[in-house]
């Protein structure tokens, strides 16, 4: 795992925390919709939280195929990268 | 397993429905009196959710022409706009759309889904960008799926959150196609054109606005919100149905852009569908001259969305940000709102039932649309009605003696819409 991937990490853990208001343990392999029981509008707006953190624009199929906190990780530092 | 068993979560849901009374999503009704009345179980019952804004459906003229047409052409084109499906009303009905909209170019596609399915998809293509607002209609998202375009997403009615996300793309390559409505259909409110068009003008994108609820509602001509916010000038794409304000059923876009027609033959929901059949294109055209002709109906349609809107507000429902036809009021969740909509119906009055996540924020919302041709007693008869049951099931607080009444703060604030879906998502948004 790269230095930024988890700084990104760590940095959406902290976010999640925030918008969960309870103690739930999370980590790279936590399922957003699945372990968090977020439904897709709390989803959507958290992804928009995240891109203006970030200063990115995550396009909607990227969001698709994420599943795990890890996961979503990964494509955040990469379009970091690319910005 | 069965092929339908991941549908099993909706399923459950959706029976859960039916045990309050009528399930929303399964209504029928036996028969249409008039544009504002229909027979649900041998009663009457007052339409007050239909987006028939201008209540053309059972005019005399659109009706005759829709006849004449059926018996002169037959029931259907059987065939494709580029086949055998392209009849000279199809054409005819066009040039009037382009010439009332006072663009080059004109395209009618068989439903308003397929004219945001046909344009989103086929416009921006693989490398450009398409920016939709949070709250766009679902065939804005299906035509974005459709396509090969990124697909950004930009804060509700926000012009200063899409400056920032076009900001973040600026570098990229790729066209970069904002699309907005003129009026969204779940709360009634409009989108700040005027400040929208800056931020593309500034940006150098494209802006589409879908005008699905506000053709025949908004401007000087009924052209819509563009036609309101004076500018017309910066949507490059206009599209829009004629299943609400024309009383029939079909889409189309207008353009000034270049070799528009090009569209024709890429537009796959445009080119592999059937046709509109003839009688539709004949009482569509006469719709739109009605439309013309008779500012009056869109005058009566303002009074009677504020004799609504106000009605219900006074009551101290969570009506939504601003008054338009579409009044929707907002309860705090779903088993409520479905005895609220059950209560209504067999009260006499039928309106629409959206859940989330149909709507924008996860307050269930009781949806209604009001017509030109509602009599104001029928309206009145709404508001009573949402009165009784409000305060049965506790939505509104039980009326307080007169004594009690006095001592009443005069203005009482009355929730808005945000707040209202504060306390539904406890907090969250």
């Amino acid at each position: 795992m790269t230095e930024t991937s988890r700084d990104s990490q760590a940095e959406i853990i902290d976010g999640l925390r925030q918008l969960l208001k309870k103690q739930v343990p999370l980590d790279a392999s936590t399922n957003i919709v699945r372990d968090l029981q977020l439904d897709s509008l709390a989803v959507m707006d958290f992804i928009m939280s995240l891109e203006d953190r970030f200063e990115i624009v995550i396009p909607l199929d990227r969001v698709a195929e994420v599943e795990t906190l890890g996961e979503l990780a990964r494509v955040v530092d990469e379009l970091r990268g690319r910005n | 397993m069965s092929i339908l068993s991941k549908f099993a979560p909706l399923r459950q849901t959706y029976d859960s429905l039916r045990s309050v009374g009528q399930n929303p999503f399964e209504m029928v009704f036996e028969d249409m009196l008039s544009s504002t009345e229909g027979v649900y179980k041998g009663r009457k019952t007052i339409l007050l959710g239909t987006n028939n804004y201008l209540g053309l459906t059972f005019d005399e003229a659109c009706i005759e022409e829709a006849v004449a047409a059926v018996r002169a052409h037959g029931t259907g084109t059987t065939g494709s706009r580029i086949a055998n499906g392209s009849y000279g009303t199809h054409r005819e009905l066009e040039s009037s759309l382009a010439q009332y909209f006072d663009r080059k170019h004109c395209m009618v596609f068989s439903t308003g889904y397929q004219a945001n399915l046909g344009m989103l998809s086929t416009l921006a293509g693989k490398g450009d960008y398409l920016l939709l607002d949070t709250d766009s209609h679902a065939s804005i998202y299906d035509g974005a799926r459709l396509g090969h375009a990124e697909v950004v997403r930009f804060r509700h009615n926000d012009p200063d959150d899409l400056y920032k996300r076009l900001k973040r793309l600026s570098d990229l390559p790729g066209e970069k196609l904002v699309v907005v409505e003129g009026i969204y259909s779940m709360l009634g409110d409009t989108a700040p054109l005027r400040e929208f068009a800056d931020v593309k003008r500034q940006m150098g994108a494209w802006l589409m606005v879908d005008e699905a609820h506000s053709l025949g509602v908004l401007g000087a001509n009924g052209r819509g919100l563009a036609e309101e916010a004076g500018v017309e000038a910066d949507c490059d794409f206009v599209v829009g149905t004629f299943s609400k304000s024309l009383g029939s059923v079909g889409g189309f876009c207008v353009s000034n852009i270049d070799d528009f027609d090009i569209l024709r033959v890429a537009c796959r929901p445009y080119m592999f569908t059937a046709s509109l059949p003839p009688s539709i294109m004949a009482s569509t055209i006469m719709a739109l001259r009605r439309m013309q002709d008779e500012p009056e109906r869109r005058q009566r349609l303002h009074e009677n969305a504020q004799r609504l809107y106000h009605g219900l507000r006074k009551l101290g429902f969570a009506v939504g940000p601003q008054c338009s036809p579409i009044v929707s009021v907002a309860v705090s969740d779903a088993p409520l709102a479905v005895e609220f909509w059950n209560r209504l119906l067999e009260g006499g009055v039928y309106l629409n039932l959206a859940l989330p996540p149909a709507t924008p924020t996860p307050a269930p919302l009781l949806r209604s649309s009001v017509s030109a041709v509602h009599t104001p007693a029928q309206i009145d008869r709404a508001v009573q009605l949402f009165e009784a049951v409000g305060r049965q099931l506790g939505v509104l607080p039980p009326v307080v003696n007169a004594a009690r009444k006095r001592q009443a703060p005069v203005a009482t604030p009355i929730p808005g819409h945000a707040e209202v879906a504060m306390v539904a998502s406890g907090g969250a948004r």
